[in-house]
């Protein structure tokens, strides 16, 4: 039973579709307990993993290894550490969150909706999980599929264009991924003697820095386009503003995760040499310096909610690339921290807006103004949400942004200045949204009898604030699970010779030059 | 009771009655509110006190209380620090938060909201007490953004007022500049010490490692980076312009969070980190420079306001710029006691202005006020006291610190006769605008229409009582730091000696030229500045009781400039918020939508251009040749097809007329 704890997370959701399907497509109410449940089911099967994790031991987890395409060294190999762990476990809850939220909010197709949910779900978990570099892949491709039928069939007006949109650019990231893969994948043959896609296996390989560029690039664009980095970040905005409000959450919470996953998982121990090349680095912490400041400044000005909030999330995955590319602890650990610190609080920010395009089908900031008179609940979780998502102390996002910069810091004190002003403009993106939605006179006579928050509502806000508090006030946990397997990515990186930035992790020698004889 | 083993719970009862107040809040009758939230900043005040009593037993004056590991990986915890310059300041905020929590149930009687604003109230409360206990820079920062919000929430408590929200978005923005600094701030210190606990920190600094910097390096830059953060948060220039906006506050508000407790959180950072500060003489003097540059401009504006509380406002900011020469000459003991009386006289003021505002039933223009002197005894007599004590007058508490400081410039090794100077002319303008709001507010004719001279009455005893024991403060407190030429027993003298822990390497560094008394000096000094008070009053008392208004001089061009103060607002909006910020913005989304998109659209359109392309090609050449060869194969075929007519008539015909002709050639020849 233990283990196969991995399967069971992975393959809950999957069961779950497949009796979601037995269900006539009329009984709509029991599609959806259906659905609620299979997907809080999946949640449920991924607590005992979080519990029996070891966090003192060095490696993957729970590791399951099978077989499946032999003639082509392709196994069926899963297993987690810290990092995964922690992403596996963002997915589920935010998996759950979100088919819980569409209870009322999706009226037609419900069977396809849900049905496109647990199937991404699936192929979400696997991306975290799995350790053979095709089986990724097939996850990576898998979760595009459910993710464009949900945009194109769910969305707003635009959906057809945003789902397009989405579809061709994530698919021409993943296609030269597949090339970086493929490369990968023939160098072992021929270092080795045999094919294999087994990560661990693929660590071995020693290959000259001008081919680990080559294929870090590759890798880049499948992962840069999915993070989204500046300047790959244009599909953004338009599939969170077209999907649906549970599509967004999960576009922000987890999806966009699996670019900065990829780069932790994937292009800094496979190819230490080129992540760890003084141009690459340079490159990589410019696009996401420049991500942090150009999300913040766009935010500034938009007229849609929903866009607002989208472009907030180019600006805060700025910082977690920015972070990774640090290459010390404080960067990595912190990057993770503030991915999960994203999910929640921009997830949050989606489920707001859903909540009121849910009572007033429009999103035009314009629109509103003085909603603090007729939804007081609402504006306090408003106010949470908002608060998170800027960084004040006590809540979730201060402690991921502030470990963030003292990576940063401890890697080039001019990145840390510029990404520092990205927090004052993160304030100011925000309160200014806060100000035209909810403060103020009621300018709209629309807006006069809206309802505040019902129970479900309710219900899906209370666990993420809650999670928001206890990161913020004790994220010691995150940090002890995060330890070792960053530890271990930070060795790697810097171990592997000619290593310019190996002063990098290295906290100066008391700054000699501040003595003054 | 070990109380300072309970120090932690000094700034979880307030957050526990924010805490009551957000989810019973809506709930609960005004009397139970009145009781809660008072009553739990009165709990921390007789915990602190407790504390406080026990801390003067110890031998060596301090105290840490860990709870538990907070940032691992810089090795910060949730710990709580108490020593002689927390006790002052917890003090401060729970006593004079306390009187201004009892002033609120009072002044916020008839407003709605009333468990909000005491909710927020106390909130601000625990941060405000985290920030001061907190034994690690980035648990005073959480105090510190905590404040932030606080005073976000409270500026903006009126939210239906766009002008409050704006204010409130402002203070937290203009807050968050400084923040930015701070945080650099943070990592080079922890740079440089490795560590960001107080104790570590400063023991490091004040070790062999480290020496004075003569010129402008690292640690230097540290410093500045700090002092950054120090002006947002309290109100120097370039910084200052969230706090008059602030005044769209309540008045408690004004009074606890923008004049005694939170802006005077950048003083007590600074003093905090002064083990720091001595090291870098440059930064100090950029810091006393800012500060008499403050002082003096604030004055300036504060001279022409009609606002009764803008006039407050500037008040602070100018007195927050004398805390700052304090500081930056190296008297931190003496910033902090300035804070001290400050905090007495100012919350005073600021309760007395609300007191006006609540007898005018809402107005806060003073030349619509007038002759209020009788209408509201306590309020005038209070406030009268508290305006001489500002105003410098020799046995009131702003007397003996403000003196102090004018005496420090000069006094201290890090001093300038510069900053002697503005603080003089300061004081003068400080006597002047404080009697001008005064002469203005409660002498002469009454200006009111006739329903709110019908309307005026003394306030509640809940609102007057504070007055009366801050009024109290505003006296006696400056007699815990009489000058040394007085000669009175070491208890008058007690405040210095109190901070001495805290601040004693400073002084040993500070005073390396070896300070030669001047007695007779000192006695001089503080009879100009004692004349330069009066003087200031009887200008005042001569201009606006005297002169009618057309007499009294216009200040020509200066005036406009002043009433707008120095347009610095209007330059800082065209740069930073319309120029940069939503300029900048409109260009980048312009550029996303035409260059990136217009990238991606293009190479969609290309792509659809090459498939038309394709489709043409494929349609007329590829498909033509196809069909060409077929075309020309059926043309080809064309005669031949009229001979296959599959009929076997047909084709018996033929064969027969076939086989005819050939036995016709033969035949024929």
């Amino acid at each position: 039973m233990q283990s196969h704890i991995l399967s069971i997370v992975l393959f809950t959701p999957l069961a779950g579709l497949l009796v979601l399907l037995l269900i006539p497509g009329q009984n709509k109410f029991l599609i959806r307990l259906w659905a609620n449940i299979a997907a809080a089911l999946g949640f449920l099967v991924s607590v005992p993993m979080l519990l029996s994790f070891d966090r003192a031991k060095d490696g993957y987890q729970f590791v399951e290894r099978a077989d499946w395409i032999p003639s082509l060294g392709v196994q069926y190999l899963i297993g987690v550490d810290g990092i995964s762990l922690l992403m596996v476990m963002l997915t589920t809850v935010m998996g759950f969150l979100a088919i819980f939220s569409s209870w009322t909010s999706i009226k037609d197709r419900e069977k396809e909706y849900y049905a496109m949910f647990l199937l991404q779900q699936v192929g979400m978990v696997g991306v975290f999980i799995s350790l053979d570099f095709l089986l990724f892949y097939t996850f990576w491709e898998l979760v595009l599929v459910p993710m464009y039928f949900i945009i194109g069939i769910w969305g707003g007006p635009r959906k057809l264009y945003a789902a397009i949109k989405f579809f061709l650019y994530t698919l021409a990231g993943g296609v030269l991924m597949l090339l970086g893969i493929l490369t990968l994948y023939f160098q072992y043959a021929q270092q080795f003697g045999r094919y294999t896609f087994e990560i661990a296996e693929l660590m071995k390989l020693n290959m000259p820095l001008g081919l680990q560029q080559w294929v870090f690039w590759a890798f880049f664009l499948g992962f840069a386009i999915k993070v989204p980095m500046f300047p790959f970040h244009t599909w953004l905005p338009d599939a969170h503003t077209e999907a649906p409000t549970a599509g967004s959450v999960i576009l922000a919470a987890v999806l966009l995760k699996m670019g900065t996953y990829g780069f932790i998982r994937f292009s800094l121990p496979l190819l230490p040499n080129a992540s760890s090349d003084r141009t690459i680095v340079t490159i990589l912490a410019t696009l996401s310096l420049i991500g942090i400041l150009y999300g913040a400044f766009v935010s500034l000005v938009q007229k849609d909610w929903k866009k607002l909030v989208a472009y907030s999330s180019v600006s805060h995955l700025g910082f977690c690339t920015l972070g990774i590319f640090a290459l010390n602890q404080n960067g990595i650990a912190g990057s993770i921290i503030q991915q999960i610190n994203h999910g929640i609080s921009t997830g949050m920010l989606f489920l707001i807006v859903g909540v009121i395009y849910e009572r007033r089908h429009t999103r035009e900031i314009k629109e509103f103004g003085g909603l603090a008179h007729v939804m007081p609940n609402y504006a306090i979780v408003f106010a949470i949400a908002m608060l998170s998502s800027a960084g004040l102390p006590l809540l979730n996002g201060f402690v991921g942004e502030f470990t963030i910069l003292q990576g940063a810091f401890e890697a080039n004190k001019i990145w840390a200045a510029f990404a520092v002003l990205g927090i004052i403009f993160g304030a100011a993106y925000l309160l200014w949204l806060y100000q035209r939605t909810m403060l103020g006179e009621i300018t709209n006579e629309k807006n006069r009898g809206l309802k505040d928050l019902n129970w479900r509502e309710w219900a899906v806000f209370v666990p993420l604030i809650i999670w928001a508090v206890t990161i913020g006030v004790y994220p010691k946990p995150y940090f002890d699970i995060l330890e070792k397997p960053v530890a271990q990515i930070v060795h790697r990186v810097h171990q592997s010779a000619n290593m310019p930035l190996a002063a990098a992790t290295v906290v100066p020698p008391i700054a000699a030059e501040a003595r003054v004889r | 009771m070990n109380f300072l083993d309970l120090i932690w719970l000094i700034p979880l009862v307030p957050l526990f009655g924010a805490a009551v107040m957000l989810f019973f809040g809506r709930r609960l009758s005004k009397a139970a509110i009145s009781i809660i939230c008072p009553g739990a900043v009165g709990v921390s005040l007789l915990l602190s006190i407790a504390a406080v009593i026990q801390l003067a037993g110890l031998k060596e004056k301090i105290h840490q209380v860990t709870l538990f590991p907070w940032l691992p990986l810089m090795k910060v915890d949730m710990a709580y620090l108490l020593d002689p310059l927390s006790s002052v300041m917890i003090l401060v905020v729970t006593g004079i938060g306390f009187l201004i929590h009892v002033y609120s149930v009072g002044y916020m009687g008839h407003e709605g909201g009333y468990y909000r604003f005491f909710g927020y109230l106390n909130l601000f409360v625990f941060f405000m007490l985290t920030l001061v206990l907190a034994n690690s820079y980035p648990l005073l920062f959480v105090g510190w953004e905590g404040v932030g919000l606080c005073s976000y929430l409270l500026i903006g408590f009126y939210f239906n007022r766009k002008s409050a929200g704006d204010a409130g978005k402002k203070a937290f923005i203009v807050n968050r500049i400084g923040d930015a600094g701070f945080i650099l701030g943070m990592f080079f210190l922890y740079q440089l010490t490795d560590s960001l606990k107080f104790t570590d920190v400063n023991e490091a600094l004040r070790s062999a490692r480290f020496g004075v910097e003569h010129s402008f390096g690292l640690l230097s830059l540290t410093a500045l980076l700090l002092f950054v953060g120090a002006t947002g948060k309290s109100a120097q220039i370039p910084l200052y312009v969230w706090l008059p906006d602030a005044m769209e506050g309540p008045t408690p508000v004004s009074a606890l969070i923008h004049a005694a407790t939170m802006v005077t959180a950048g003083v007590y950072m600074v003093a905090r980190s002064n083990a720091l500060f001595q090291l870098t003489p440059e930064t100090s003097f950029i810091i006393a420079g800012v500060g008499a540059a403050t002082s003096i401009f604030a004055a300036s504006i504060a001279l022409v306001q009609t606002d009764i509380k803008k006039v407050l406002a500037y008040s602070t900011v100018s007195q927050l710029g004398y805390m700052f020469v304090a500081a930056g000459v190296g008297a931190y003991w003496v910033a902090v006691f300035h804070l001290f009386t400050h905090a007495f006289f100012k919350a005073l003021l600021f309760l007395g202005a609300g007191s006006v505002i609540h007898a005018m039933s809402g107005e806060q223009d003073m030349n619509l006020m007038g002759g209020l002197k009788n209408k509201i005894p306590i309020t005038f007599r209070t406030m009268f006291i508290a305006s001489l004590a500002i105003a410098g007058i020799p046995g009131l508490a702003g007397f003996f610190s403000k003196d102090e400081i004018i005496w420090q410039t000069h006094a201290s090794p890090l001093g300038s006769n510069f900053f002697t100077v503005v603080g003089l002319i300061t004081a003068a303008m400080t006597a002047f605008y404080m009697w001008r709001l005064m002469f203005l507010t409660f002498y002469g004719e009454g200006r009111m229409d006739e329903k709110t001279r019908h309307h005026l009455h003394e306030s509640p005893k809940t609102m007057t009582v504070p007055l009366m024991v801050l009024a109290a403060g505003s006296v006696l407190v400056g007699w815990l730091g009489t000058p040394k030429i007085f000669g009175l027993p070491e208890f008058f003298r007690g405040f210095e000696g109190w901070l001495e822990p805290v601040f004693e390497p400073v002084k040993a560094l500070a005073s390396e030229g070896a300070e030669q008394p001047e007695h007779a000096f000192e006695w001089f000094m503080m009879g100009v500045s004692v004349v330069i008070a009066i003087g200031g009053i009887y200008v005042a008392k001569y201009m606006y009781t005297k002169l009618r208004r057309d007499q009294r001089p216009s200040g020509g061009m200066l005036y406009p400039v002043l009433l707008n103060k120095w347009y610095v607002d209007e330059v800082y909006d065209l740069i930073f918020i319309r120029g940069l910020s939503l300029g900048g913005g409109g260009l980048f989304a312009k550029f996303d939508r035409e260059v990136v998109d217009g990238g991606v659209n293009g190479t969609a359109w290309t792509t659809r251009f090459v498939s038309t392309v394709s489709m043409w090609w494929d349609t007329w050449i590829v498909d033509g040749l196809v069909n060409l060869s077929a075309f020309t194969v059926r043309a080809l075929s064309f005669p031949v097809r009229f001979l296959q007519t599959g009929l076997l008539q047909s084709y018996a015909l033929a064969f027969v007329i076939g086989l005819l002709a050939i036995f016709g050639y033969y035949w024929v020849r």
